[in-house]
């Protein structure tokens, strides 16, 4: 069992949240982050001075200047260090650490967090282009930054959720309604699937149930796969969502099929042996379809093209819900 | 049982990186076959399979699969891993073939979620 301890590295609940903020560590600006026109101290002020600056400010660091020049960095560290010499008149430069290393407010914190490991500081001054201090940079503040972005992710698909939900309620009409339409390409398995992953996404942010979001899904993925296995040109998938249900059409030019009663039989397929490999033409889909939805209709003319019309009521009474396929209720 | 007891029970390796391990298990399915797994398959099931391609997590995503499991150790074409990523599906290759593994996770107490599918003709209006 060694082996499975060994592949369980990532076995951290903030997994997801961890690689987000690895992200976010390239996309956001130190500028974005550091604490802007901090608290800065003269190189000729006493370490006196420091010690009432830092205790009034409620810091632990701070810039050192000479005029307008950055020449340092003074610590509480470095405020011990003269303490305990007694020597708390010294001029602040004797006691700073002049060996400065610096960051670009325009650099992403990724570049920041590699100084902090490189160098061991606990505070880096951030500079703009000229080299002019424009703020100072720890470690607590690289945390805040990626909290707060992290907790503006989330604030934005909730809201992208609230304002899809409310989308029905908010426009008036005597009868409203949202239409969706997909362009499938034949052969295009590379592809395969994702309007059926756009629309299964679109009705959950519309605050669909997640019972009705996976019949829709599955329907309309079945319907989809066969657009791409079996069309001559490949089709078009139309979702009409209204208050009260969602109604799918899906159409193409050809080829047809030869016999609508054959193909509705569970196991029937005359998909290739290569789209098999692929794992489908198992002969389901149109019994999965079937099974998945409250009405559907299916017309085709042989050398002319097929229409699969389908629909999924959203009223509790009149939904019949995922069934078993081998229930041979009629829709 | 959660996605991460699972990835224990099969000596799992975890291929994706952005799913939820402690999302529940409630039980298990085994097909190659696509539409028999959207046909018999119910929610937050783990789908243990043989097939690599994309269409595997496409499949998922649409059943409510809580995680896919690839037998034998197979490993997938980067878009596979790229699509679960995408969806934060947990994607897991294990070194044991589908009877070991469906063995395995049945005698640590994950039920069958694979609906039963007869012949019968389905309600359709043609």
């Amino acid at each position: 069992m060694s082996d499975t301890q060994k592949n369980l590295p990532i076995s951290d609940k903030a997994v997801e949240s961890v690689t987000r903020s690895e992200e976010l560590a390239y996309e956001l600006k130190i500028a974005e982050v550091m604490t802007a026109s901090p608290r800065t101290i003269q190189a000729c002020e006493t370490m006196h001075e420091v010690m009432v600056t830092f205790r009034t400010s409620h810091i632990s660091g701070a810039p050192v200047l000479d005029q307008d020049n950055l020449v340092g960095v003074v610590s509480m560290e470095d405020l011990i260090r003269a303490m305990a010499n007694s020597d708390l008149d010294a001029a602040v430069r004797n006691y700073m650490t002049a060996r400065i290393y610096t960051v670009k407010g325009s650099d992403p914190v990724i570049e920041a967090l590699k100084q902090f490991v490189n160098t061991h500081v606990g505070r880096l001054p951030v500079v703009d282009e000229n080299g002019k201090l424009i703020g100072i940079l720890t470690k607590g503040d690289i945390t805040r930054g990626l909290l707060k972005a992290l907790q503006h992710d989330y604030a934005h698909e909730e809201l992208i959720r609230y304002r899809a939900s409310h989308l029905f309620e908010d426009i008036v009409s005597d009868r409203t309604s949202l239409i969706l339409r997909y362009n499938i390409a034949k052969g295009d398995f590379t592809h395969g699937g994702s309007a059926s992953s756009n629309i299964k996404r679109a009705l959950l942010r519309l605050g669909a149930s997640p019972q009705i979001a996976r019949r829709c899904g599955i329907a309309i993925y079945e319907a989809e796969m066969n657009l791409i296995i079996h069309t001559t040109n490949g089709g078009v998938i139309r979702v009409e969502i209204e208050p009260h249900q969602i109604s799918i059409d899906i159409y193409d030019d050809g080829p047809g099929i030869k016999d609508i009663n054959l193909a509705m039989q569970p196991g029937y397929s005359t998909a290739s042996e290569e789209i098999r490999e692929l794992g489908f033409g198992a002969g389901m889909g149109l019994v999965n379809i079937a099974r998945c939805v409250d009405q559907m209709k299916l017309e085709s003319v042989w050398g002319k093209g097929t229409r699969l019309k389908i629909k999924i009521f959203l009223q509790k009474n009149e939904t019949v819900g995922e069934r078993y396929a081998g229930n041979k209720e009629k829709s | 049982m959660k996605v991460r007891d699972v990835l224990y029970l099969i000596n799992g390796q975890l291929l994706s990186t952005t799913a939820d391990l402690d999302r529940e298990v409630k039980g298990g399915c085994g097909a190659d076959l696509m539409s028999d797994v959207l046909a018999s398959i119910q929610p937050e099931a783990v789908l243990l399979t043989g097939l690599c391609n994309p269409q595997v997590v496409r499949t998922a995503q649409m059943a409510d699969v809580a995680a896919i499991i690839l037998v034998r150790g197979k490993v997938p074409p980067q878009e596979t891993v790229d699509l679960a990523n995408d969806e934060n599906l947990a994607l897991i290759s294990s070194p044991f073939g589908m009877f070991e593994l469906c063995g395995r996770l049945h005698r640590a107490g994950l039920p069958s979620l694979e609906m039963p599918v007869s012949n019968g003709n389905s309600g359709c209006e043609c």
